[in-house]
């Protein structure tokens, strides 16, 4: 039985370093993929909200409410479990959360990019088009440019909020460095009374070794562009 | 640039993905039809083509599924697993882990994503109703742990206060069913409903009799005030719902390793160092499913 001080041992015990670590990279794949896919395609998907067309913008809407109002972990269960049950495919815990991550991804960064796209003042886009400029024109000179600005923020904490969400998958059968974490724990109960503190400890400074430099890299972007 | 606006490509990027989705879904449709064929064959014939046996464990439930220092499965139901393997396979290593937590261990079955739950499954009429159940290889109650400062010694001692609970459990079905004048809380994680207690987020932490007696061993200051609450019930292996031939075969090789006391082996081998040396294999172990 390991008390105090001694008790940070837990965490490089055998190859639970390495486990950890294990856990790590699947919470960054899972992260990373979801954010690439999500970014892109949400700020098409925001532009869409836009349209002049009443039936996109309702079908965009029906889209963003159905993933804002089903929990993500209510989700997660109907790709993995239901999906399965009914279709018989058997996609892998991770891909299913790189699917669901990246749906609410998308949702989420077009709202953003609706919301950016909104609050650009109304003259700048009638002048443009009293110029003569195509629509084409207008998005690219004088819609993208500015709410790419505007974007940042918001999108840096979808992302953080993203790689924060992620424990969640560790209910389809996905281990992550969270779930590595408590099985750690688990392991040392009876052995070390404070596997616990360390465990936690170290994943909360992962954590935030992960998304401080997110959250630095955007504020110098806001910075330079402010 | 070319001619065709933003709009016009957003529109067509997202009718691409909903295409190829739905490209997606329909081969993998194809593919679910083939399996189904496959289905009518023996489960045991699927398994032994296959070549290894996939069962849902625990991973963080000490001293029945968990990992060791060296990333290892252990403990009494991996064990059993095991040998299951060997009686089927030849070969205990031939073995598949899923790792689950207590809220999945129905709906993998139904899922088809595992043959065998071995995670310390406590066999209810309600589950029954879902998957199929082996006979019983170990027996609990509920027990509930405390701070030995406030012992909870009765359900009356719990009036006004909060019981935690893990989610999906035997002991969160019985509180909420006959005692609903506990107020309860209920974890995802068995993990953090411990540390719920230790941080005196509610007077006490119910849970199989098992779980808690081997917590509070090993935890100064906390204690299993009353250990026998519901009834007996049997813990056992369960199979997806019709799956005749892997729950005969189950039942079978229960019956003959009760000749060798298999179980009682189980016990010294995975519970012993849990439970200590005072701790009487009869109240846990089950030998040929008879309780």
């Amino acid at each position: 039985m390991y008390e105090g001080i001694d008790g940070i041992r837990v965490i490089f015990e055998g190859i639970n370093f390495q486990r950890l670590m294990v856990g790590l990279l699947v919470t960054l794949k899972i992260a990373a993929v979801s954010v690439a896919v999500s970014i892109p395609v949400g700020v098409l998907f925001g532009i869409l909200m836009t349209s002049r067309k009443k039936w996109v913008r309702l079908l965009c809407y029906f889209y963003l409410d159905a993933i804002r109002i089903i929990p993500i972990l209510v989700l997660l269960f109907v790709f993995y479990f239901e999906i399965t049950r009914v279709f018989k495919i058997q996609w892998s815990g991770e891909f299913v959360a790189i699917i669901v991550f990246s749906m609410w991804g998308i949702a989420e960064m077009g709202d953003l990019t609706r919301g950016a796209i909104r609050s650009l003042p109304k003259h700048q886009i009638e002048s443009a088009l009293a110029l003569g400029l195509s629509e084409n024109a207008i998005h690219r000179h004088i819609i993208i440019p500015q709410i790419t600005r505007r974007l940042i923020p918001p999108s840096i904490n979808l992302i953080t909020r993203m790689i924060k969400t992620t424990p969640l998958v560790a209910l389809i059968s996905v281990i992550e460095i969270l779930k590595v974490g408590q099985q750690i724990i688990e392991y040392n109960l009876y052995r070390n009374s404070t596997a616990s503190f360390w465990i936690y400890g170290f994943i909360f400074i992962v954590y935030f070794l992960l998304c401080y430099p997110i959250a630095e890299v955007s504020r110098r972007l806001e910075k330079r562009w402010g | 640039m070319s001619k065709i606006s933003f709009k016009a490509a957003a529109s067509l990027a997202i009718t691409l993905i909903f295409a190829l989705s739905l490209g997606v879904l329909s081969a993998c449709e194809k593919e679910g039809e083939k399996q189904q064929t496959a289905n009518t064959k023996s489960s045991l014939d699927v398994i032994k083509e296959r070549g290894v046996l996939r069962v849902a464990v625990f991973a963080d439930k000490y001293p029945f599924g968990y990992k060791d220092s060296l990333g290892q499965v252990q403990g009494y139901d991996v064990y059993f697993a095991k040998r299951l393997a060997k009686e089927l396979l030849g070969d205990e290593n031939k073995i598949q882990y899923e790792f689950v937590d207590p809220a999945g261990r129905i709906p993998i079955l139904e899922s088809d994503r595992v043959d065998i739950t071995l995670a310390n499954f406590t066999i209810t009429e309600e589950r029954k109703q879902k998957v199929d159940f082996a006979l019983p290889y170990l027996k609990t109650a509920i027990g509930i742990v405390s701070p030995q400062s406030a012992l909870v010694k009765s359900i009356a001692d719990l009036k006004g206060k909060k019981l935690l609970v893990s989610k999906g459990t035997t002991s969160e079905d019985f509180f909420r069913k006959n005692h609903p004048e506990v107020e309860l809380l209920a974890f995802d994680q068995i993990t953090e409903g411990y540390q719920a207690l230790k941080d005196g987020r509610g007077a006490g932490f119910a849970q199989d009799n098992t779980e808690v007696l081997a917590w509070a061993r090993k935890n100064a200051g906390f204690q299993v005030g009353i250990g026998d609450i519901g009834t007996v019930d049997g813990i056992g292996a369960a199979v997806k719902k019709g799956n005749t031939d892997l729950l005969n075969f189950i039942n079978k090789t229960i019956e003959k390793l009760a000749a060798e006391r298999f179980f009682h082996a189980d016990f010294e081998a995975t519970l012993r160092d849990a439970y200590g040396a005072d701790a009487n294999p009869e109240d846990l172990v089950v030998e040929g499913g008879k309780i």
